[in-house]
């Protein structure tokens, strides 16, 4: 039987509006589990999995030999921190549902599920700005709908089960091919046990003019979430997609480890926003790579502020000319977590262009790691690549590390790298207080500033949001 | 499993050939046997603990941090064997070779690690400038207080304890307080022979507030196919100044590892400076310990890798005292099929606040076919530092190109002038005077060679 953290955060039915904001995410409903896969990972997991799903033979044996490529990998401590270690994959449950569809309507979803969203925001998203929403619960997605309007130009967005089942000729084209499963032990992982996530096809020539979004809710204690995401943009298509999440905090790990694959083809654009705010119990291991074929264009705007130790490191493989690819990264670190994140930028042809941007700040004894990967390979030219990482550290306990890798063969191409370490100064404290604001919001000012000009890139609705997340952040950072 | 077998060492002289020096094939691993009469028991003792330290620990593999991008199985181990002694006519030669710097205070030749030629009329008295062998006759004390106490972290423990158990060449270097050697010590190792591995060590302690400057080169006699596994130790005392250049200018089917460690007390500053010309494979690996408040660590190179050459460098900025700096400035210049593998870190440990330090590595591409890897990082535990790293690669921009040619300079001598101007930036750190012309000058031979 699991419980709320704290029993006085479970909400009454209408008590939505009551709830403030520090502790968004932070509250649990009881589990009504049909399906629950059990504690651990062994083939039987695998097979529970595939026949409540339904998946199709060639989903099963994809499943198995992940599996396998799971078990014989090693986990990355040669490079990576220690606390990897702290991962007990028989601790986890690895698939939890109540056996329904995802309804297209609010109506229609569980009262509890519902709820939970509601608290979110997400139904009053949709209908402000959103062209489309999934909002997946545990494994499965419990509500998905694409606004009519969008529909009608032929754009798929459904769950990543539905797509597979529905659509195979698309799915399988590209399934696993950006990420193979062996990429990492927890792309195989996620190959293994995928659950969710979203499959989103965009016509040629198709601007989805409003963002389409998913939401990853864990509700369930010692679960792992394995949502698996494809988007596939058809010739001169462009989409924005924009995933956050979040997870009562328990007082055991949690594991989050997605897989998502971008392919975006000529003269296609897709960017991809995330907000990471998991609970500081969460072990977000996620990977993210997008493929931009001639002319097309992959963003990656990523912001992470929750979870115990996310590692995560979008990347663009451009393999058509021209194609462009950038990641721009924000990253806060508190006490007791780790951001390890960072950008993947392989330039595979000529003219090619990548940006990364990262900021990260770290406060009381949080730790913020940036870790990049350049590579312009022979036979190339004209690739241009620039990365800039700037860190911000709050406390005298803060830590921040900057591991980049640049591979540049021939001289036909330009890269830069730049990086600094610096803290707020006392002079700018000193100065804002003067004019009679308190320590606390001297700080979060100043903070505000040294990462506006990246939060300009998110959508508006997602800015704002952002500035208030660091500004509950900063409360107690300083004094 | 590694051949290269330490010869039994009896003496220094340098007319004893040793029974090793026969062809690898079968060769048996001894224990470093060295003579009673060359070295007291404790470096024995020293050296046997390295060999079998060598011998158990693996050649690091592609997954090694440490080694990547890089292989060391690009040193071939089991093709060398330690150096033998060369006959009088190529030491003869190996000394007519050795032109360096006009004025020195000390100068020394080793060929095959063997001494040759010890000048060292011209020091100051009190330095203590001494031959390894012979160091380890009287100067226990200091050796046993400075002589490879560090851990290798950078990837070389094998190495480190590969050099160990062989050492005999190299210089120790004592300058009491408050003595300042104006003009440099220079030294010259050669390898004379096929196959042939030379171990040359130097070790530099400098007392409150003195003052030396060494130049260490490692050369072949013949483009022979060697080895130099160099270490170098630099142990700056309070308010001191070390100022170390090594210039490799092997041949290039030879392979060079120079693994050089620096630790400086309170006010000391130091300047290691790393010339990588020769050599078909190169490493370096340069740790920087700033243990005393208000040190300086300058950590500087210049390569001109061409061919096929691989260049491999390895840095750590190791800031473990508050108000020190340190200052890091690579600059590689790539021709042909070369590569470079530059990977710096700079860390700052939790009491270390109020830490400046800079890490810079900049890579010309002057052809298609050259490739640049930058890895480039910091860690960071403290407050009140500033700290920033850059990495650039990329070719002569168009700008600096068409400035020149506008003034009736061919491309040819544009793009020479342009990498002079280039590996320059580094020279000028270490100030101008006769050191910094030598090195110009070996640059610019190589260039017209490369060109």
């Amino acid at each position: 039987m699991v419980t709320a953290p704290d029993s006085t955060l479970v909400p009454e039915a209408n008590d939505i509006s009551d709830i403030k904001a520090d502790n968004t995410g932070n509250f649990t409903f009881p589990e009504r589990n049909k399906f629950d896969s059990g504690f651990g990972i062994t083939s039987k997991t695998i097979d529970y999995i595939s026949d409540v799903k339904g998946d199709p033979d060639w989903v099963r044996e994809f499943r198995h030999k992940a599996l396998k490529v799971f078990q014989d990998k090693p986990m990355p401590t040669h490079w990576a921190t220690k606390d990897l270690e702290n991962i007990h994959f028989d601790e986890f449950r690895y698939y939890l549902s109540d056996g329904q569809k995802p309804k297209r309507s609010w109506d229609d979803v569980p009262e509890d599920v519902k709820k939970t969203f509601d608290r979110l925001g997400i139904p009053e998203q949709e209908r402000k700005f959103l062209a489309g929403v999934e909002a997946q619960y545990d494994s499965e997605a419990a509500y998905s709908n694409i606004k009519a309007a969008v529909a009608e130009q032929g754009v798929i967005f459904v769950n990543s089960s539905e797509g597979l089942k529905e659509h195979p000729e698309i799915f399988k084209k590209w399934f696993g091919k950006v990420i193979p499963t062996g990429d990492n032990k927890f792309s195989a992982l996620n190959s293994a046990v995928f659950s969710g996530g979203s499959f989103i096809y965009v016509p040629p020539g198709v601007k989805v003019k409003h963002p389409l979004q998913a939401y990853f809710r864990i509700n369930s204690e010692q679960f792992g979430q394995f949502e698996r995401t494809l988007i596939i943009c058809d010739e001169g298509s462009e989409v924005m997609y924009m995933e956050g999440c979040t997870a009562p905090k328990f007082e055991t790990a949690t594991l989050h480890s997605a897989v998502v694959e971008l392919v975006a083809l000529k003269g296609a654009k897709i960017q991809y926003v995330t907000v990471q705010n998991w609970s500081s119990n969460v072990f977000n291991l996620v990977t993210k790579r997008g493929i931009a074929m001639e002319d097309a264009e992959v963003r990656w705007i990523d912001c992470n502020i929750g979870s115990r130790l996310t590692m995560k490191y979008p990347g663009v493989i451009m393999k058509g000319k021209r194609a462009r690819g950038e990641v721009i990264s924000i990253a806060l670190a508190n006490s007791g977590q780790h951001q390890d994140t960072g950008a993947k930028m392989v330039h595979a042809a000529d003219d090619t262009t990548s940006n990364v941007i990262s900021k990260s700040i770290s406060i009381g004894e949080g730790r913020a790691t940036y870790r990049g990967l350049v590579h312009i390979p022979k036979h190339l030219k004209g690739c241009k690549n620039n990365t800039e990482c700037d860190a911000l550290l709050i406390n005298t306990n803060s830590r921040t590390d900057t591991y980049p890798a640049i591979s540049v063969r021939g001289n036909q191409h330009s890269t830069q790298h730049e990086a600094s370490v610096s803290q707020v100064s006392a002079d700018q404290i000193f100065y804002l207080m003067q004019r009679g604001l308190s320590e606390a919001e001297a700080m979060s000012l100043s903070v505000n500033g040294f990462i506006n000009d990246l939060v300009k890139e998110f959508p508006m609705e997602y800015s704002v949001e952002l500035k208030r997340l660091i500004d509950l952040e900063m409360e107690d950072s300083v004094g | 499993m590694p051949t290269l077998a330490p010869v039994p060492q009896t003496s220094s002289m340098p007319s004893e050939a040793a029974p090793a020096a026969a062809p690898s094939a079968g060769l048996e691993i001894i224990v470093p046997a060295r003579g009673k009469s060359s070295a007291p028991a404790w470096f024995l003792e020293k050296a046997a603990a390295a060999w079998s330290n060598f011998q158990s620990l693996p050649v690091p593999g592609l997954k090694d941090e440490a080694w990547r991008y890089s292989n060391a199985k690009k040193i071939a181990l089991s093709t060398y064997q330690p150096a033998a002694a060369a006959n009088e006519h190529l030491e003869a030669e190996a000394v007519a070779a050795s032109s360096g710097l006009a004025e020195t205070a000390a100068r020394f030749v080793f060929v095959n690690d063997r001494l040759v030629v010890a000048e060292t009329d011209r020091l100051p008295a009190g330095v203590i400038c001494l031959p390894f062998e012979e160091a380890l006759q009287s100067q226990a004390a200091l050796l046993q207080q400075h002589f490879m106490q560090r851990e290798m972290t950078l990837g070389s423990a094998k190495f480190a304890a590969l050099h160990l158990a062989h050492v005999r060449a190299g210089l120790v270097i004592l300058v009491p307080k408050g003595i300042a050697i104006e003009q440099p010590i220079e030294v010259f190792h050669w390898i004379a022979a096929e196959h042939a591995a030379i171990f040359p060590h130097t070790l530099i302690v400098t007392e409150d507030n003195a003052d030396v400057t060494v130049v260490d080169h490692y050369r072949t006699l013949k483009a022979e196919t060697g080895l130099s596994l160099a270490v170098a130790d630099l142990v700056a005392g309070k308010g001191s100044r070390i100022r170390y250049i090594a210039c490799q200018e092997l041949g290039d089917k030879a392979q060079a590892m120079h693994l050089s460690s620096t630790v400086t007390a309170r006010d000391a500053q130091v300047k290691n400076f790393q010339v990588q010309l020769g050599a078909e494979f190169s490493r370096s690996e340069s740790v920087s310990d700033l243990l005393g408040e208000g040190s300086h660590s300058d950590m500087l190179s210049v390569a001109l890798p061409t061919g096929d050459q691989i260049v491999d460098q390895r840095t750590l900025q190791n800031h473990k005292a508050p108000h020190a700096t340190s200052d890091l400035l690579y600059k590689n210049a790539l021709y042909g099929k070369s590569r470079s593998i530059f990977s710096g870190l700079i860390t700052v440990d939790k009491e270390a606040h109020f830490t400046d330090a800079y890490q810079t590595c900049r890579n010309l591409l002057n052809s298609d076919e050259a490739e640049a890897t930058s890895l480039p990082g910091l860690e960071i535990n403290a407050d009140q530092v500033k700290c920033s790293h850059g990495a650039t690669s990329g070719p002569i921009s168009d700008e600096e190109l068409f400035y020149l040619k506008a003034r009736g300079i061919t491309d040819g001598e544009s793009r020479k002038l342009i990498v002079e101007g280039f590996l320059a930036d580094a020279l000028a750190k270490l100030g101008n005077g006769p050191i910094a012309d030598m090195v110009v000058s070996r640059i610019h031979e190589k260039l017209i060679l490369a060109v």
